[in-house]
């Protein structure tokens, strides 16, 4: 037989290189409209400012652009893919809808300093959505402006910071159980608050003995998690608002978890002074590869002075104004008004919904967390008995006998289709395995993973360096990210 | 409920593998007393059809076919049509945080070439993966320059975007950041003189935009050679991206804190939008935010992951550079898409068409009011005074379907009745000559073209 080379691989969705590797002189994928004016003399109008070269930006056509992202999007997974149990992340489906109402014109182009009259469109989206917030919170005002859910707990510790300063002392620090998000010491930080590491119990609550002896006059606040990061509802929620209350505190909810209360219970009711929301979880706008968020934060009438300015007020008239003139606001968190095309898209989905959608949506996302927790049962090992809300936590410690740990069983998972659960958080949990299968899973989406689940700690007994070289089906193995922090490559630079 | 995907059987059929007996023993662990057993009071399930109608009639009210004069920190460009297209995909808009690089090498790889761009753009060395907005990165790169100098406070010019002052005061509040406001002379650009005698010994930064709020690019490299020689870095934001096509990148500065909303993100009342954190790389372990970088798996293959993550809260917590966790991911995708569209040669084009339209517009404009700051380069906007107050002038816009340019004595009393107008590759000849016309109307005659202008500007 003649010899043949055989150029012939699989290049699609396999290979592709950075747009820069493409790029060459006169290619372009832009066209402008014909100029109405007088052509100008740059050099005239900008003197020394003038630019005169870009750089190493690409030049290439429409088409290889359209491919090189194409291709790109298939090396992702997604929710739109399979299920996406990454636990505190809330990844549920995210509705087209939300897409095209978000897209409409007259909001998609609205100019955040267009004149009120003609914003009255935009300003109602804002009072709607405030008004279901604050019904689904049980809370009596809102603010809308935070960018995401660190920077709503950035608002509301600004504003019970304010709240003590009005009082005549801004106090000291604020009390932070050990499962907390990365985000809240972080966040309290910046607000010149120190610290306090409150301990849970052997429940995975706080234990409320112990916030009793730490409680006193210079802790401005408890942020807290509810449900907390395992899952577990804080039972004695009522005692921990009194015990905070009693001396002065304030109640701070981390509402990641709200996903898991809508429809059934009211923060508002239970003793919470603020809260943040993730509209980015709990009300479907999409992740995106990891943002836009949208954190609003509400809060009890006592901080409501406090709140981001402008808020939105109803004028005489019937219609609909921002209100500027707020003399003890904390100031401003963010331009504009916050990700108003989240607050779209958050509100159409509460619309799709309504009261009997929401409440559905949330007993669903409970009652598929306790399924796949009864599928995994004695599986894997359950470190904390305490009943499950809207996800579960296990833990790597049957299977860290064989040397696999949580991230080896992550990356194996991918190998069976489905993405990784969240792992080593929360981080009471030594090698924790966080999932949450949101309400957005049916029945056979989940049998399929507590399969895949059950047949990897089989491998991990037979067979554990399958499980630890894993994975062994997508484009690239494990990276090396020790090397990637050691020597950073930041940015393509031309050979 | 039509987005969940179980039967009434399948859930009969769960209820009976937890060993429930119905939904409410999962929902025990709440007391009692604090069960909601009512109905949310919020409208009821609409149809997706009624979804539609009830934000269509919304987006009729908001603005629909007006012509904007309107800019100052947020720009109508055109969006070329791929954007949607491309981050409309599901692999795209339904994926996490790209933390199992694994099967995120798309988001991955598309963030490593938008740090590259912003590099080449502004002239600095690292980017990272996207701030909130342009007025919380600006405040983030205050905050980063105390850090990285261990000095405390910021000398921050008054023609930096109001708002942005407005976020940067409230975030150094409790950082003990004490701010000084350097003002602007008739030019429009920082007084270079009272800057001399602000900046201390304890100045971490100096603080500016260019172009600047008034659309006036400053003098980056006078500001740079003052900051440098009393040991403080220079801090450069830039609300408006594309004038990156036609005016020098702020190469002297340290940090670059930017909004690239022009590049192909829509106006969207506000949001969302994409702030950018660009630095040298020295400074590369005190930026916040979200970093890719490239490395390679176990076969030598090129790949990306997320990198540098010790300074980010979820391992550092209180000690971390920010507590900035979700970005703007998808915002930032259009950006990247929007500029790879463009590329070397259309940015420079669409830059140039934007400087052409706003020098013939302030030539009219001109002829008929003040147009203030002449002794300074512009981009896309410009500063017009008027006799008339110009909430009285836009208001009589506004019956012609015109939006005029923002009034600015809300923030700056005492430029009095000056508006600041914004044209961009979008704004037709025949509104600017309509615009004019109108603002005309009620101006006085006299020749007051903007080279009479010099010795009346503020």
């Amino acid at each position: 037989m003649k010899h043949v080379t055989r150029k012939a691989t699989r290049h699609v969705n396999q290979n592709e290189g950075l747009i820069f590797e493409k790029s060459s002189p006169g290619k372009a994928a832009w066209k402008l409209p014909l100029l109405d004016v007088p052509e100008v003399n740059t050099a005239k109008l900008l003197g020394t400012a003038e630019r005169k070269d870009v750089g190493h930006m690409p030049e290439v056509s429409e088409i290889e652009i359209i491919r090189h992202f194409t291709r790109l999007s298939t090396w992702n997974y997604a929710i739109d893919l399979g299920m996406y149990p990454l636990g505190s992340c809330t990844m549920k489906y995210n509705p087209r809808v939300n897409e095209v109402v978000a897209r409409l014109e007259g909001l998609a182009n609205g100019h955040p300093y267009q004149p009120e009259k003609i914003s009255q469109g935009a300003l109602r989206i804002l009072k709607t959505l405030t008004e279901c917030l604050l019904e689904i919170t049980g809370m009596d005002a809102i603010t809308l402006q935070p960018a995401a859910g660190a920077h709503g707990e950035l608002a509301g510790l600004l504003m019970v910071r304010a709240y003590h300063h009005a009082k005549g002392n801004p106090r000291k620090k604020v009390l932070i159980p050990d499962s907390a998000h990365g985000t809240n010491p972080a966040t309290a930080a910046m607000v010149g608050y120190s610290v306090e590491n409150l301990k849970s119990n052997e429940r995975g609550m706080v234990e409320v003995s112990a916030l009793e002896a730490q409680m006193n006059e210079d802790v401005a606040a408890l942020m807290l998690t509810n449900p907390n990061t395992l899952g577990v509802f804080e039972q004695e929620i009522h005692t921990i608002a009194e015990i905070m209350h009693a001396k002065g505190g304030l109640l701070y909810m981390d509402g990641a978890n709200m996903n898991a209360l809508v429809g059934k219970v009211r923060p508002g009711d239970f003793g919470v002074d603020v809260m943040h929301l993730n509209l980015h979880k709990t009300f479907s706008t999409p992740h995106g590869g990891g943002g836009p968020g949208s954190g609003p934060v509400a809060v009890k009438q006592a901080l409501e002075p406090f709140l981001p300015k402008p808020v939105v007020v109803n004028k005489s008239d019937g219609t609909l104004a921002f209100e500027y003139n707020r003399p003890q606001s904390v100031g401003r968190v963010r331009s504009f008004y916050g990700n108003f095309g989240m607050f779209v898209r958050a509100l159409a989905y509460i619309l799709a919904n309504g009261p009997d959608g929401l409440r559905q949506t949330t007993e669903d996302a409970v009652l598929n967390a306790n399924y796949i927790r009864k599928g995994l049962e004695g599986v894997y090992d359950l470190p904390y008995s305490t009943p499950s809300m809207h996800e579960v936590v296990f833990s790597d410690k049957l299977q860290a006998k064989k040397g696999v740990k949580t991230m080896d069983i992550a990356k194996r998972l991918i190998d069976y289709g489905f993405h990784p659960y969240t792992t080593a958080f929360p981080l009471i949990v030594p090698g924790a395995l966080m999932i949450e299968p949101t309400e957005s899973e049916g029945k056979e989406e989940m049998d399929l993973f507590v399969e895949a689940m059950k047949s990897i700690a089989e491998e991990v007994e037979e067979d554990a360096q399958t499980v630890l070289d894993a994975p062994h089906t997508t484009r690239v193995s494990r990276l090396d990210e020790t090397a990637a922090a050691r020597k950073p490559v930041l940015r393509w630079k031309p050979a | 409920m039509r987005y969940l995907p179980k039967s009434p059987a399948d859930r009969e059929a769960i209820l009976k593998a937890i060993g429930a007996r119905s939904i409410d023993d999962l929902f025990a662990p709440i007391p009692a007393e604090y069960r909601l057993n009512r109905d949310l009071k919020i409208p009821r399930q609409m149809a997706e059809s009624e979804i539609v109608d009830w934000f269509r009639q919304r987006s009729k009210e908001n603005g629909l076919d007006y012509t904007s004069f309107l800019g100052a920190g947020a720009y109508m460009h055109y969006r070329p049509v791929i954007i949607d297209s491309l981050i409309s995909r599901g692999e795209f808009l339904t994926a996490y945080t790209p933390y199992q690089a694994e099967i995120s090498q798309g988001t991955l790889q598309a963030i490593f070439e938008f740090q590259t761009m912003i590099c080449e753009l502004t002239g600095m060395e690292v980017a990272n993966a996207s701030m909130y907005d342009g007025s919380t990165a600006t405040a983030e790169a205050a905050m980063m320059a105390v850090r990285v100098t261990g000095r405390s406070s910021v000398v921050v010019a008054q023609s930096l975007h109001p708002e942005y002052r407005e976020v940067l005061a409230t975030y150094a509040h409790h950082q003990g950041m004490p701010l000084v406001t350097g003002g602007f002379t008739d030019a429009g650009r920082l007084n270079l003189k009272e800057l001399e005698q602000s900046i201390t010994p304890d100045t971490a930064c100096v603080l500016i935009q260019s172009p600047n709020f008034f659309g006036t690019v400053e003098d980056v490299a006078a500001l740079g050679e003052i900051a440098h020689q009393h040991g403080a870095l220079l801090v450069v934001s830039i609300a408006e991206a594309v004038s990156l096509g036609i005016v020098e990148p702020p190469r002297e500065a340290d940090i670059v804190a930017m909004e690239a909303q022009s590049f192909g993100v829509p106006l969207g009342f506000g949001g969302p939008y994409c702030g950018v954190i660009a630095t040298r790389e020295k400074f590369v372990r005190h930026m916040p935010g979200r970093l890719a970088g490239q490395t390679t798996d176990r076969n030598g293959k090129r790949g990306f992951v997320l990198t540098l993550a010790t300074r980010e809260q979820h391992i550092r917590r209180e000690k971390a550079t920010s507590n900035i966790c979700t970005n703007q991911a998808l915002v930032a995708l259009m950006v990247n898409i929007f500029m790879t569209v463009y590329g070397k040669v259309g940015l420079r084009e669409l830059a140039k068409q934007n400087l052409a339209k706003t020098a013939y517009a302030a030539d009219q404009f001109g002829r008929h009011a003040r147009v203030l700051f002449p002794g300074a380069p512009r981009f896309n906007e410009f500063v017009v005074e008027t006799s008339e107050d110009p909430y009285v002038i836009n208001s009589r816009l506004l019956g012609h379907k015109l939006v005029g340019g923002l009034p600015l004595k809300k923030f700056y009393p005492e430029l009095g009745n000056a508006a600041l107008w914004c044209c961009t590759e979008m704004t037709t000849r025949t509104a600017i000559d309509t615009a004019v016309g109108m603002l005309a109307e009620s101006e006085a005659e006299e020749p007051s073209g903007e080279h009479a202008v010099e010795e009346v500007a503020r």
